[in-house]
């Protein structure tokens, strides 16, 4: 019996422990994040996390507190009400209790938020344009022989000429290309109304606003493909633009690149 | 086909422009190629630099715009 055992759950061990699947993308009735590839993500998982625990606390707390109240002060059980209007150390206790917790939690959240605006000096640009209802990439750090750098729009692929295993709604002609470990400052704006460049798994969530150029840098950890949306309602066909990156290894994308100047 | 050497190298951080809005960056390395090039001619490699740099950071679009502007004369910057 354990021999049989051993020869069904020893092959399933073997591959769940030598294969690592990433979600990178979103999945049917999901609650929780997509995988992080980029160390911001991993800061916003984990600050997460530590929240949870302060919520988890002060939710038994509370709950024990007014389960308690409601039971020993119900009517029949407590004939005479209570004249108790204030009282000052009561007050003092619920007052300065919650100013600590937030402090205690501000520490790490201020820390997260002025790392996702540190920009470490960057070796490559990319400049990401929301038009309705596309994107559209350029890369203007290489030129061609006539001077021309690379720029190409991204649109949604149909849902009719989707092939199988491609995601709907999702899928688009045209990725972004990004080297993996390198850092990258993305340069997001919008050519007509104001549009948003998210993607979960790189934890980038960045408006496009017409004739501002906002910043955000990026350093993608793993080869792979990274699904997003457009995050600011801009129109009707707003849930028709998805974003799709894919992180490729850096002599990789330049190959990428060279083939695109010399097309 | 010919062969295209690639440089891994862009804009570098300006600590004029520290924060999230990078709309003046680009608008500064646009003025600052111009004004390199009136003094010491547009091949200068020291003005090639301010090119790459507006290039990297400003919307092909935006570009494209105000060249024709200046071809015009209408240039809202210094000229």
């Amino acid at each position: 019996m354990f021999n049989y055992l051993k020869l069904i759950i020893c092959p399933f061990l073997t591959f769940s422990l030598s294969t690592v699947f990433f979600t990178d993308a979103p999945e049917n009735w999901q609650l929780g994040f997509q995988d992080p590839a980029t160390p911001i993500m991993e800061g916003i998982i984990n600050l997460h996390h530590d929240l949870m625990y302060f919520i988890c606390v002060i939710f038994i707390f509370v709950s024990w507190m007014l389960s308690r109240t409601l039971w020993h002060f119900e009517k029949t059980q407590n004939i005479v009400p209570s004249t108790l209007t204030h009282g000052t150390l009561i007050e003092i206790i619920w007052t300065i209790t919650p100013a600590c917790i937030l402090l205690v939690i501000a520490i790490p959240s201020f820390s997260l938020l002025y790392a996702m605006d540190e920009i470490i000096s960057p070796a490559i640009t990319i400049k990401t344009l929301g038009h309705q209802w596309y994107w559209s990439y350029e890369y203007s750090d290489y030129l061609n022989e006539e001077g021309e750098s690379i720029i190409y729009d991204s649109y949604m692929i149909p849902e009719e000429d989707l092939i199988s295993g491609q995601l709907r709604l999702l899928e688009v002609d045209n990725r972004m290309i990004v080297p993996v470990n390198t850092h990258i400052r993305i340069i997001v704006s919008a050519a007509d109304v104001l549009h948003s460049w998210a993607i979960p798994s790189l934890g980038i969530k960045c408006d496009a606003i017409p004739g501002r150029l906002n910043q955000t840098s990026m350093f993608v950890k793993r080869e792979g493909v990274y699904y997003g949306q457009c995050s600011e309602i801009c129109g009707i066909n707003h849930g028709f633009m998805p974003i799709v990156v894919e992180a490729v290894k850096l002599p990789n994308y330049i190959t990428w690149i060279s083939n695109k100047l010399s097309e | 086909m010919s062969e295209v050497t690639i440089q891994v190298r862009t804009a570098p951080r300006d600590r004029r422009f520290p924060t999230q809005n990078q709309t003046n960056h680009c608008w500064a390395r646009y003025i600052e190629f111009h004004a390199c090039a009136k003094a010491k001619g547009e091949d200068d490699p020291e003005c090639e630099k301010f090119k790459r740099w507006y290039m990297s950071l400003c919307p092909a679009e935006w570009v494209e715009k105000w060249d024709t502007l200046k071809e015009e004369g209408r240039f809202p910057g210094p000229e």
